[in-house]
């Protein structure tokens, strides 16, 4: 059996929008991946915890709410100390390219803003992923 | 083998690592299998099964919910169909559990059937055992949605539920062969909606038609998962059918034949691999030699057994 990737999908914070979140997911599943898909008004906490217990691979996060620079480093941190470094972070949704250079800076791999081709994020996940 | 150490001693990211070593089948898997084995045995294996939608999945939380009301910790298994075409999968049994993630005495884990038919992956079974071996009291493993035929899940828990809904067909439904001959118990999910009654109805009619009939009558519950009205009832079938299989020699009879089947497996698999590994150099040669009806496929494995099983 190959190794496959497998990404958590996951919605932290309280907008209602998972329309992205599902694209993203059908995208990857048909780029062959194993996504695990937790749904909408995650807590960085419920996030961590079913990354650890799903032993994956990727983080792909989907915010549409403003909250990403309180949320996302969150994650980031709390993934760290359950001892999951290895983990591939990214984020997505309506993010101001102004934030991006900090969440950059706080472990989000990349950030991927609407207008995103789907097979980029595909890309970006198997160039940079670590199995 | 440390991965299997770290389990043992309590560590959750090393049970993850471990259920994804075991899937992927790592070579560190055998050895983290060898390992776990003398641990395993205590854990009591609930199987859910039932079409898609019927609600398994919340009643797959609900059920874990009243265990850990009991003090009993849970491990859950989800499977959910891979792909075929491209071997991706969306493993989305979790949205349903949501409640159970930031309890750390349930550990939930999605699982792909990567290529099985059976309702279940091929390694679902060995999941399981690092489940039992980090201590789990109880392990509810949850099939995809099935079909009629899909009934592994027998082969891997010590009791099987049923779950089913209104609406999906007429009585002729309820005698076909396959998941309705597995329940050891049958709920009916949804039952506020218009039919319930009918279905129970049915069910038992089933039932009453079985020439198999033994002591143990599938008892019939009516659940509303997603309000977790019923669960208390069903638990208590769950009790009962539990205490009859431990009673009358069943449970020993069920894990006697797991063990036998597992290993046969096994052996099976790992013939396969050492045979194929032995004949690969000629393998495109044998191929050609058929395409020419040089010779027959029978007499090229005859000839292959006779020389490896010398």
């Amino acid at each position: 059996m190959e190794k496959k990737i497998r990404v958590l999908v996951a919605k932290p914070g309280l907008d209602g929008h998972d329309r992205g979140a599902k694209v993203i997911a059908r995208a990857l599943r048909d780029a062959g991946f194993e996504v695990i898909y937790t749904g909408l008004r995650q807590t960085p906490e419920q996030i961590a915890e079913a990354a650890l217990q799903e032993d994956v691979n990727v983080v792909a996060m989907s915010i549409l709410s403003g909250a990403h620079p309180h949320l996302f480093p969150k994650v980031v941190n709390l993934l760290h100390e359950k001892g999951m470094k290895d983990v591939l972070i990214i984020g997505g949704g309506v993010i101001p390219e102004a934030d991006i250079p900090a969440l950059k800076e706080a472990g989000i791999a990349a950030v991927f803003t609407p207008g995103t081709n789907t097979s980029d994020v595909v890309d970006f996940i198997k160039n940079n992923v670590k199995m | 083998m440390e991965v299997a150490k770290e389990l043992l001693a309590g560590n959750r990211l090393a049970l993850s690592r471990a259920i994804t070593a075991i899937e992927n089948e790592y070579e560190e898997a055998t050895d983290i299998m060898k390992e776990l084995y003398p641990h395993t045995g205590h854990a009591y294996v609930l199987g859910i099964t039932g079409p898609p939608g019927a609600g398994k999945s919340t009643l797959t939380e609900k059920i874990a919910k009243a265990y850990r009301e009991q003090g009993k910790t849970v491990g859950i298994i989800a499977v959910d169909p891979t792909s075929p075409f491209t071997g991706g999968a969306i493993l989305g049994d979790r949205i349903r559990m949501n409640s159970l993630t930031l309890d750390e005495g349930v550990f939930i884990r999605s699982m792909g059937t990567r290529g099985s038919l059976g309702g279940l992956s091929h390694k679902t079974a060995d999941a399981v055992k690092a489940l039992d071996a980090f201590g789990k009291d109880i392990i509810i493993v949850e099939t995809v949605g099935v079909g009629q035929s899909e009934v592994d899940i027998v082969k891997a828990a010590d009791t099987t539920i049923v779950v089913l809904i209104p609406g999906m067909g007429d009585d002729i439904q309820a005698i076909k062969a396959g998941i309705l001959e597995i329940g050891d118990l049958f709920t009916v999910n949804k039952s506020d909606l218009d039919g319930a009654d009918k279905l129970v109805r049915e069910i038992n009619m089933m039932l009453d038609l079985d020439s198999l009939m033994t002591d143990w009558r599938p008892p019939i519950s009516k659940v509303i998962a997603s309000q977790g009205e019923g669960i208390d009832l069903l638990l208590a079938d769950v009790g009962k059918h539990r205490q009859y299989i431990e009673g009358n020699g069943e449970l020993a009879r069920r894990r006697t034949k797991r063990a036998k089947d597992e290993l046969l497996d096994i052996l099976g698999a790992g013939i396969e691999r050492r045979i194929k590994t032995h004949i690969s150099d000629r393998l495109n040669g044998y191929v050609e030699q058929m395409k020419k009806h040089e010779t027959d496929p029978y007499t090229l494995v005859n000839g292959i057994l006779a020389e490896m099983l010398k």
